[in-house]
C-alpha cells in the first residue's frame, strides 16, 4: 500500500497577473517504508506540497492521502499519524529542549509521565542530553534542527515529512544530520523529504521526484536521474587554445564519449563513469602530451545539472512568495 | 530506534475536554516563556507602576475633579480606574505580538500539524495574557493604594469591579489575536496592535470627564467601551466620577456596569469567531 499519495494537487496563490500556481497538478506515490526525495529549487512548490500533505494547507484541486486517510476530509486523523519537521526549526526558543519535547508529547495526548519519559529518550538519541535544561535559544543551528526533528518523532509516527532538513547547515552538521535521518528510516518509517541538493536526495532517498514550477518533471532513482544527467564529469581548462582538439581526442579515448568543448573559456567537459581513476589518467595523459592544464576537477552532477538536462535551463532562484510560507 | 513502546500512540482528545486540556498545555508554555524573558517580567512590572506614578504626580493636582468623595486625593482617586483600564486595554498589543511571533517562527505550523484542538493556540495565548494581567492589575492596585487611591464601597463591589475589568481585558485580547493573525510579523504587530489604542483610550473619560471634550466628540467618548468600563469602576469603587452635575444623560453613562459587560460580550462574540476562522486558514 502507498503510505502517501497525491493526485493532481493544485494550489494557486493570488489572482490575475500576479497569480502563482504553486502546485500545478502534482502526482506522488510513496510506498510504505520507503523514502521519497522531492528535489527542486526554491519556490518550486516543494514546501507547498508538504503543507498540503500535512494538513496545513487546503489544496484548490486534487486529492491526497496519508495511510489511506484523506488529508482534506479527515485532517485530524492524519495528524495522529504524521511527524513534521520544517526548514525553520519550529521550536520554542524560550523553553528548554526537554520542555519543548514534553509539550509536544502532551499535545499528542501521551499523558504527562509518558511524555516525560519519551522526551528523555529522544534527548539521548539526538545527543542533546547535556543541553536538555538550557533554553533552545542557546542552541547552535544543528542542535535546533535536531531538537525540531526530535519533536517530529515524539510518537514515532509511521509517516514523516522533513522539509529541507539541512538547508542552512554547515557541511559537517549536514553530514551528521544525514546519519540521524538514515537511522530513522531503518526503523521502517515512510519518509517524504524535500531538498535542494541532489547529493542529499541521492544519499537518503529510495526514489526522487524532481519538481519545477509546481509540476513533477522527472522521477526515478538517484542512479536513473544521474544517468539521465550524465553522471560524473571531468572538467578541464587547458592553457593553449590551439591544443583543444588534441585534448578533446585524448579525453574521448579515456571516457569513451566526445567531450563538450568551449572554445572561449578553453574548457572541456567529459562524462566519465568511474570517477577518480579517470581523473588520474586524464592528468597523466594530458601531461604526457605536453598539454598545459590551468584547472582540472571531477564534477558530480548537481541540481543545476539535473535541471539543465531536464529543462535546458539552470535551476533559477525564484522570488520567495507565499507558496514558501511567507516567512522568508 | 530504542525500545518501541506500544503506549506511544497519538490520541485525539475530542470535544471540550480536549480543547481545555490542549489550551491549558499551551497556556503553561506561554506563562513559562514569560518568566524566561527577564525583560518581559521587568517591563510587565515597571510599566503599570510607571503609569500610576506618572499620572498621579504629573496630572495629579492639575485637574480639579468633582463628583463623589473629594479631598486632596480626588484626582488620583478619579484617575486610577482610568489607568487600570488603559493599561489592561493595551493587552491587545501583547496578544497580537505574541501570536505574530509564534506564526513568524513556525511554531504555529508545528501546533497545526499536531492532533490537538484548533482553538488551543488562541485559548492558550489569551488565557496566559489574562493571567499576566491579573498580576499587572494587582501591582497597579497596590501602587494606587500607596499614592492615595481608595476603595470606598466594600469588598463585594470592588471584586465586581475587578471582575468586570478582567472580562474587558480578556475581550480586548481577542481583538489582539485577530490583529496578530492578520499581520504576521511581530514588528508589524507591535505597531498595529498598540497604535490605535492611544486615540481609543484618550477619547474617553479615562483621564478627563467627557463633558470637557468638544461637544461633537462627546457622544464618541460616551459610547466608547473604555468610558463605560472606567465609569463602572469609579462607581463600584466609590471613586469620584468627574461629573459635577450628575452623569450625562446617555445610556452608557447612566448604566456603565451593564454597558461595559455588554461591550465585552459583544467584542468576544465578534472577534472570537473571526480569530478562530483566521487561525484555521492562516497559512493559506
Amino acid at each position: 500500500m502507498a503510505a502517501i499519495t497525491a493526485e493532481g494537487l493544485v494550489k494557486v496563490y493570488g489572482s490575475g497577473e500576479k497569480q502563482v500556481r504553486a502546485l500545478d497538478g502534482v502526482d506522488l506515490e510513496v510506498p510504505e517504508g520507503t523514502v521519497l526525495g522531492l528535489l527542486g529549487p526554491n519556490g518550486a512548490g516543494k514546501t507547498t506540497a508538504v503543507r498540503v500533505l500535512t494538513t496545513l494547507l487546503t489544496p484548490d484541486a486534487g486529492r491526497a492521502t496519508v495511510l489511506g486517510i484523506d488529508v482534506v476530509k479527515h485532517p485530524h486523523k492524519v495528524r495522529e499519524q504524521i511527524g513534521l519537521s520544517g526548514q525553520y526549526a519550529a521550536v520554542d526558543e524560550n523553553l528548554t529542549g526537554r520542555e519543548n519535547l514534553v509539550m509536544v508529547g502532551r499535545l499528542y495526548h501521551l499523558g504527562k509521565a509518558v511524555a516525560r519519559r519519551r522526551a528523555g529518550e529522544l534527548l539521548e538519541q539526538f545527543s542533546l542530553t547535556d543541553a536538555a535544561e538550557r533554553p533552545a535559544k542557546t542552541y547552535s543551528g544543528g542542535m535546533r534542527r535536531r531538537l525540531d526533528l526530535a519533536a517530529a518523532l515524539v510518537v514515532r509516527p509511521p509517516v514523516m515529512f522533513l522539509d529541507e532538513p539541512t538547508t542552512g547547515l554547515d557541511p559537517r552538521t549536514r553530514i551528521a544530520m544525514w546519519d540521524v535521518i538514515a537511522d530513522l528510516v531503518k526503523g521502517g518509517a515512510t519518509l517524504l523529504l524535500t531538498t535542494q541538493y541532489l547529493e542529499e536526495a541521492d544519499r537518503l532517498a529510495d526514489s526522487i521526484a524532481v519538481v519545477d514550477h509546481g509540476k513533477v518533471i522527472a522521477r526515478g532513482t538517484a542512479d536513473e536521474l544521474k544517468t539521465q544527467v550524465g553522471g560524473e564529469r571531468i572538467q578541464v581548462v587547458i592553457h593553449e587554445r590551439d591544443r583543444l582538439a588534441d585534448a578533446a581526442a585524448l579525453l574521448e579515448r579515456i571516457s569513451g564519449a566526445p567531450p563538450q568543448v568551449d572554445e572561449r573559456t578553453r574548457e572541456l567537459l567529459a562524462p566519465v563513469d568511474g570517477g577518480a581513476k579517470f581523473l588520474v589518467e586524464a592528468i597523466r595523459e594530458l601531461d604526457a602530451a605536453s598539454i598545459g592544464i590551468d584547472d582540472i576537477a571531477l564534477r558530480r552532477p548537481t541540481l543545476d545539472d539535473v535541471f539543465l538536462s531536464l529543462t535546458g535551463r539552470a535551476a533559477e532562484e525564484q522570488p520567495q512568495d507565499e507558496s514558501e510560507g511567507g516567512r522568508a | 530506534m530504542s525500545g518501541s513502546a506500544p503506549t506511544l500512540r497519538a490520541k485525539s482528545m475530542p470535544g471540550l475536554p480536549g480543547a481545555f486540556y490542549d489550551g491549558w498545555v499551551v497556556t503553561l508554555r506561554n506563562l513559562r516563556r514569560m518568566t524566561r524573558i527577564p525583560e518581559m517580567v521587568v517591563f510587565a512590572t515597571i510599566q503599570p507602576i510607571m503609569f500610576v506614578l506618572l499620572f498621579a504626580y504629573v496630572f495629579g493636582g492639575a485637574i480639579p475633579v468633582s463628583g463623589g468623595s473629594g479631598g486632596v486625593n480626588a484626582y488620583r482617586e478619579y484617575l486610577l480606574p482610568g489607568v487600570f483600564t488603559q493599561t489592561l486595554a493595551f493587552t491587545t498589543g501583547t496578544t497580537a505580538v505574541g501570536l505574530a511571533d509564534d506564526l513568524h517562527k513556525g511554531l504555529v505550523d508545528r501546533f497545526r500539524s499536531l492532533p490537538m484542538a484548533r482553538s488551543a493556540v488562541l485559548l492558550g495565548r489569551t488565557v496566559a495574557d489574562w493571567i499576566q494581567n491579573i498580576f499587572v492589575l494587582f501591582i497597579m492596585a497596590v501602587c494606587g493604594l500607596l499614592v492615595g487611591w481608595r476603595i470606598h464601597d466594600g469588598a463585594a463591589k470592588a471584586i465586581g469591579a475587578f471582575a468586570l475589568l478582567m472580562l474587558f481585558a480578556y475581550a480586548m485580547s481577542w481583538i489582539g489575536a485577530v490583529i496578530g493573525l492578520s499581520v504576521r510579523t511581530p514588528e508589524t504587530a507591535n505597531t498595529a496592535g498598540f497604535i490605535w489604542l492611544f486615540p481609543v483610550t484618550f477619547l474617553s473619560n479615562a483621564f478627563v470627564p467627557t463633558s470637557s471634550l468638544p461637544s461633537w466628540l462627546q457622544p464618541v467618548a460616551e459610547w466608547n467601551p473604555i468610558s463605560s468600563t472606567v465609569l463602572a469602576l469609579r462607581q463600584l469603587f466609590g471613586n469620584p466620577t468627574g461629573y459635577k452635575d450628575g452623569l450625562p444623560d446617555v445610556f452608557p453613562m447612566q448604566h456603565p456596569v451593564l454597558t461595559s459587560f455588554a461591550w465585552s460580550v459583544l467584542i468576544l462574540a465578534v472577534f472570537v469567531p473571526i480569530a478562530v476562522r483566521k487561525y484555521r486558514s492562516v497559512s493559506t
